[in-house]
């Protein structure tokens, strides 16, 4: 088994499965945002499904609760005339020991094409790729819904379409992403994509309890100073607090947090006048992110959600078609 | 040596048209060709209807085996397609199959009262039972499938039709 290859290209250096956006060549990135801007004119549709996955079947196996995610997941798959089988994990058999290669050796059993999976664990989705690249089942493809602390490729990928939706392109942007980087899938796709689509300015702002300890690596700026992070910015790409982390010695209260961190009207004041603002949800108003901000004329935040949609049916689409 | 006259091709093929359409007559185009084609179409005939457009790349039958398009664009249908009287307009009809996905997805769109099919060149080698109404110029005998026969078109917006090895 070849090991160089990036496991998520088949031998032509096409997309085989989506795993992480950290290392994804830059025209396959391109690719996708391309391929998703005429999937959302289907929402506009008497009829809104396209041929494309007909006969397909698309299992959401989410390890981890989410409803955002697996709804546009569902959709999307829908749109494309899939046929969408969605696990509930609480009441699986995992729940009775089962292990997750044994479930997907069952699920392939009942001729599923496509896995899109969200676990806890880094790195599942990958192992489930690696298993059926070993076992020969290479015609089945994977989706990353979200690794722990790894990656959620798709995420990343809408905030890219939204981004060019609303800017154009990137070669010119500064990009500030607030909050907790340390604990946050989302982040490292956000960052592996603007980085690989050349945006220039990257910043990442947060206490220092919450960014990486090597961040810089990764090609971007470190701010501890919300306010000089945002200065003159055209995206404000906001995280979720996670509230579990209120719990250990990272943050005192989110009264405090807010107060610091939590974007307010007068902090975006600092961006350029027409930065927009983003959240990945679901958002905790009053803690990352103020009511009237969220709710403003700069944000971008329920585009995110629709734009979504089609990206997940173009990655689902490419995949299929290889 | 292969020679056709886009431009007179063109005008005969509105000429032939022109007896059938009416105000109410709408045109889609199929990219890239066909929409070149029908824009031409629509100033020729003086239609009013807003000119629609098909990306047929997310209906095509050979999805499985060759994949997805790599630069699909946007399909714009313009008018109310419930009811209508649509001319599909398509470059140059060979196989059938592009006809078959366009006529998929416009009737995603809704329920045309007609459709009409609207060609420049007929190549042969049809592999579905489709026919154009209007057709401005069939081949004496189909092209081997290891040709192309495109349209193109120069920036001054001049129509020429190519014959290359596919």
């Amino acid at each position: 088994m070849p090991s160089s290859r990036n496991p998520q290209l088949n031998r032509h250096g096409q997309l085989q499965h989506l795993l992480t956006l950290d290392g994804l060549p830059r025209d396959i990135l391109t690719a996708i945002l391309d391929i998703a801007a005429p999937f959302t004119e289907v929402a506009e549709r008497e009829v809104k499904k396209l041929p494309l996955l007909r006969g397909k079947s698309v299992f959401n196996l989410f390890f981890e609760n989410s409803t955002r995610t697996r709804t546009t997941f569902e959709i999307a798959a829908k749109r494309l005339s899939a046929d969408v089988i969605n696990l509930n994990v609480s009441t699986s058999s995992t729940k009775k020991g089962e292990t997750l290669l044994d479930t997907v050796d069952n699920l392939c059993a009942m001729q599923a094409d496509m896995f899109v999976v969200r676990h806890e664990a880094s790195g599942a989705p990958f192992l489930i790729a690696q298993h059926l690249l070993a076992t020969g089942r290479d015609h089945i493809h994977v989706v990353n819904a979200g690794d722990g602390r790894h990656a959620h490729p798709t995420q990343g990928l809408l905030d890219m379409y939204t981004i060019r939706h609303y800017k154009g392109g990137f070669e010119h942007l500064s990009v500030g992403i607030v909050g907790d980087v340390q604990h946050s899938r989302v982040a490292r796709s956000q960052i592996a994509a603007l980085t690989t689509l050349g945006v220039p300015d990257v910043r990442v702002i947060g206490p220092k309890t919450l960014l990486p300890t090597d961040v810089e690596r990764m090609g971007v700026r470190v701010c501890h100073d919300i306010r000089e992070g945002l200065r003159d910015v055209d995206v404000v790409m906001m995280l979720r607090l996670q509230n579990e982390r209120m719990n250990g010695a990272l943050l005192p209260t989110a009264q405090e947090y807010y107060k610091v961190w939590g974007l307010t009207a007068e902090k975006l004041a600092l961006a350029k006048p027409d930065a927009i603002v983003m959240h990945p949800g679901p958002m905790n108003r009053g803690v990352e992110i103020d009511s009237a901000v969220a709710d403003g004329a700069q944000a971008v935040i329920l585009d995110q959600v629709t734009f979504g949609i089609a990206v997940r049916m173009a990655v689902m689409s490419m995949l299929a078609g290889q | 040596m292969f020679k056709l006259d886009a431009e007179a091709l063109c005008g005969a093929l509105a000429e032939s048209m022109r007896p059938h359409v009416t105000a109410k007559t709408c045109l889609v185009g199929i990219h890239t060709g066909g929409v070149w084609l029908a824009q031409r179409l629509h100033a020729d005939l003086n239609l009013r209807q807003p000119l629609g457009s098909i990306d047929v790349s997310f209906y095509r039958d050979d999805y499985g085996t060759k994949g997805l398009h790599p630069q699909p664009q946007r399909s714009e249908i313009p008018f109310d397609v419930v009811g209508a009287h649509i001319i599909i307009v398509d470059d140059v009809l060979y196989t059938g199959r592009t006809t078959r996905a366009a006529l998929n997805e416009l009737f995603d769109y809704g329920r045309p009262a007609k459709v009409d099919l609207a060609v420049l060149v007929d190549r042969g080698g049809r592999e579905l039972p489709i026919a154009p109404r209007f057709c401005a110029h069939v081949l004496d005998g189909p092209l081997p499938a290891n040709q192309s026969l495109q349209l193109e078109r120069c920036p001054e917006g001049t129509l020429s039709l190519r014959l290359a090895n596919a």
